[in-house]
């Protein structure tokens, strides 16, 4: 196990720093204006000069060595153009918090919802709950998240009466956003846990233990669900990257005060360093999803073993 | 199942006919040790892409399904030749020289005109048109990049360490934020937009198709075939991809809509096609801004519809055929 969690470690750490040095080198080749609030207006000599005292005229491996101890100093440099001369870890510093609350109540929901649908799923093929849970779980996958999104907002926030904007005051505002992150979680885990589940009902020993007169609602309690849910943890990751994905729409949609929103804000107003800063920090949260929900496999399910496949996921 | 029934009728009535051409005499006497008879051996005509084609023609909702993408498809291209269409890009305007902004559907413009003035029908199909071409050129190209990789992954011993660390890698990081950076760098254009979604797409194929081909590359008839000096070429193309064509297909036909998604997606935050270019992303896009006033939600809507139905029937064709594909669903 030890071995596994360094080595595992390791690849992480290694990830990290090549996105790092991508991240890097792609932004140099970005236009020079996203350094600039009023480029239009400043003649090449003050270009140059300003150019100079961000050290952005060093030669390359300079500039690669300065960026690495920047953030190796936790310093990711100062927003350009959203907010001139605030550094970015401040400002998404105030944004995250709303971010991350709402990413892990749609976690919570999507599991509440999500792990019934597929137990309801898996207990009786070809009835409501499977025809149901079918058509939603292929509308879900099929159709891009943008549209039913978008849906969500034109029509629910009339029906249910609650606002169209988000405020952090208002809890009823979060119902929607909150709801809307959660579907493809939800239909992802139902997917997977009816498959499961249903593979796990065809093996033997589910039928001796019929035949020895168990009820099914024991079956399915004390044997089915227990071994189906082991494997489920390997869609942690996978759902949390899902929903870093989903928030970056959300967010923006109902103008919500977080990363996402933020994302889409810097980009559409080319603030390379804030780019910059939130590219890393996103793709962070999504190699620790990662790492998580593998190390979590391992502690849930002694019987599995990473080492022996070369550490192949 | 069906085919069995067939068969096994056919083989009856042949029987009962040769029986109603005997005379009882015939009948009742012993029948002699036919030699030729004896070598004869059982013969099955089975097929695999005919068995695959006709299970996949059973599932008649994906049939309906793939007939109506065709027509789609054909209908894109020909639709600006049809007499009475708009152009797609042309702003209109009335008699007094304003621009035909906002109007609903009618005879004149089936689908209405936008906030512009420009006919919503044409740029519906113009638009669908580029969505799907960017949806195959991902998939042929995620399928090509996927199988020499794969290929080479799975065939070379050598590399296969590396390969795997590399993929460990390359596969922790997140899809999404490597599309809005190259999009970010990139200028929108359709084949930036393609590249920087085939830039990660391709690794779920290498790794597919590589441990299909660690299973079945030390196969018996495959040893035979290199004892007998075929070249690795000849190896790969006719004893190893044949086997994977099912697999590959299936996931081209799934990597079809999750491009047209992520057009839908990147437009939304500000890093799609340029408005000149009529993409499904961009009119969902255009109708989104409009949504809040009741009387203009078709703009949103019809695109919206068309993409869903493009969508949701690659997905279940898709999988109606790795259904149909699977041999244990054969006869």
């Amino acid at each position: 196990m030890l071995k596994y969690t360094a080595k595992r470690l390791l690849q992480s750490l290694v990830t990290l720093f090549i996105i790092a040095t991508i991240v890097f080198s792609l932004m140099r080749l970005m236009p020079i204006e996203g350094y600039f609030q009023n480029f239009d207006k400043l003649d090449q000599n003050q270009i140059q000069a300003a150019l100079k005292s961000m050290g952005l005229l060093d030669p390359l491996p300079v500039q690669l060595k300065n960026f690495y101890i920047q953030i190796l100093h936790g310093d990711f440099g100062k927003s350009l153009i959203f907010r001139p001369n605030v550094p970015c870890l401040e400002i998404i510093g105030d944004k995250a918090p709303v971010s991350i609350l709402m990413g892990l109540a749609s976690i919570a929901i999507a599991l509440v919802l999500g792990l019934p649908l597929g137990i309801a799923m898996a207990r009786g093929k070809s009835k409501f709950w499977d025809k149901f849970g079918t058509a939603f779980i292929v509308f879900i996958t099929a159709v891009p998240a943008a549209v039913y999104y978008l849906l969500i907002q034109l029509y629910c926030t009339d029906w249910f009466g609650v606002p169209i904007l988000f405020s952090t005051d208002d809890p009823s505002s979060w119902i929607l956003p909150t709801v809307s992150l959660a579907l493809p979680n939800i239909a992802y885990y139902a997917m997977w846990l009816r498959r499961y589940m249903v593979d796990e009902l065809n093996k033997d020993y589910i039928k001796l233990a019929r035949a020895k007169g168990v009820s099914s609602k024991n079956i399915m309690k004390n044997h089915v669900f227990r071994n189906a849910f082991v494997p489920m943890v390997q869609y942690l990751p996978t759902s949390i990257l899902y929903t870093v994905a989903g928030s970056i729409y959300i967010e923006s949609l109902y103008s919500v005060p977080g990363m996402g929103g933020l994302l889409v804000n810097v980009i559409q107003r080319q603030d390379n360093n804030m780019v910059q800063a939130l590219v890393l920090i996103y793709s962070a949260v999504g190699i620790v999803g990662l790492l998580l929900g593998d190390l979590l496999m391992r502690a849930m399910d002694p019987r599995i073993s990473f080492t022996k496949e070369g550490g192949a996921r | 199942m069906a085919l069995r029934h067939k068969k096994t009728a056919t083989v009856e009535q042949s029987i009962n006919q040769s029986f109603e051409n005997m005379t009882d005499d015939e009948l009742f006497s012993f029948a002699g040790f036919d030699e030729k008879a004896a070598e004869k051996t059982g013969y099955s005509n089975y097929s695999y892409w005919r068995s695959t084609v006709q299970v996949f023609f059973k599932n008649k909702t994906a049939v309906t399904l793939l007939i109506l993408i065709g027509v789609i498809l054909i209908f894109t291209f020909i639709q600006p030749l049809l007499p009475g269409q708009h152009s797609a890009t042309q702003i209109f305007n009335d008699a007094n020289g304003m621009q035909l902004r906002n109007k609903t559907p009618n005879a004149e413009f089936w689908f209405g005109t936008n906030s512009i003035g420009q006919d919503l029908w044409s740029r519906v199909w113009s638009g669908t048109r580029t969505s799907l071409l960017i949806g195959f050129a991902v998939a042929l190209t995620e399928a090509l990049l996927g199988i020499l990789m794969g290929v080479l992954w799975g065939y070379v011993r050598r590399l296969d360490r590396l390969f795997t660390e590399i993929y460990n890698v390359l596969d922790n990081i997140p899809q999404t934020i490597v599309l809005i950076l190259f999009s970010y760098i990139l200028r929108p254009s359709v084949s930036t937009l393609v590249i920087a979604m085939c830039l990660t797409g391709w690794l779920d194929m290498a790794r597919f198709i590589r441990n299909q081909i660690v299973i079945i590359r030390d196969r018996d008839y495959n040893l035979a075939s290199r004892c007998l000096g075929t070249p690795t070429r000849r190896v790969i193309f006719r004893n190893l991809l044949p086997y994977l064509v099912s697999v590959i297909m299936m996931r081209m036909a799934l990597a079809i809509p999750a491009a047209i998604g992520n057009e839908v997606f990147l437009t939304y935050i500000g890093l799609g096609l340029p408005v000149s270019i009529p993409s499904l992303g961009n009119l969902i896009n255009d109708g989104r801004v409009l949504m809040t006033s009741e009387a203009l939600r078709y703009q949103l809507f019809f695109p919206a519809i068309v993409l869903s139905f493009v969508t949701i029937s690659f997905y279940i064709i898709g999988n109606a055929f790795a259904d149909a594909s699977d041999p244990k669903n054969h006869v």
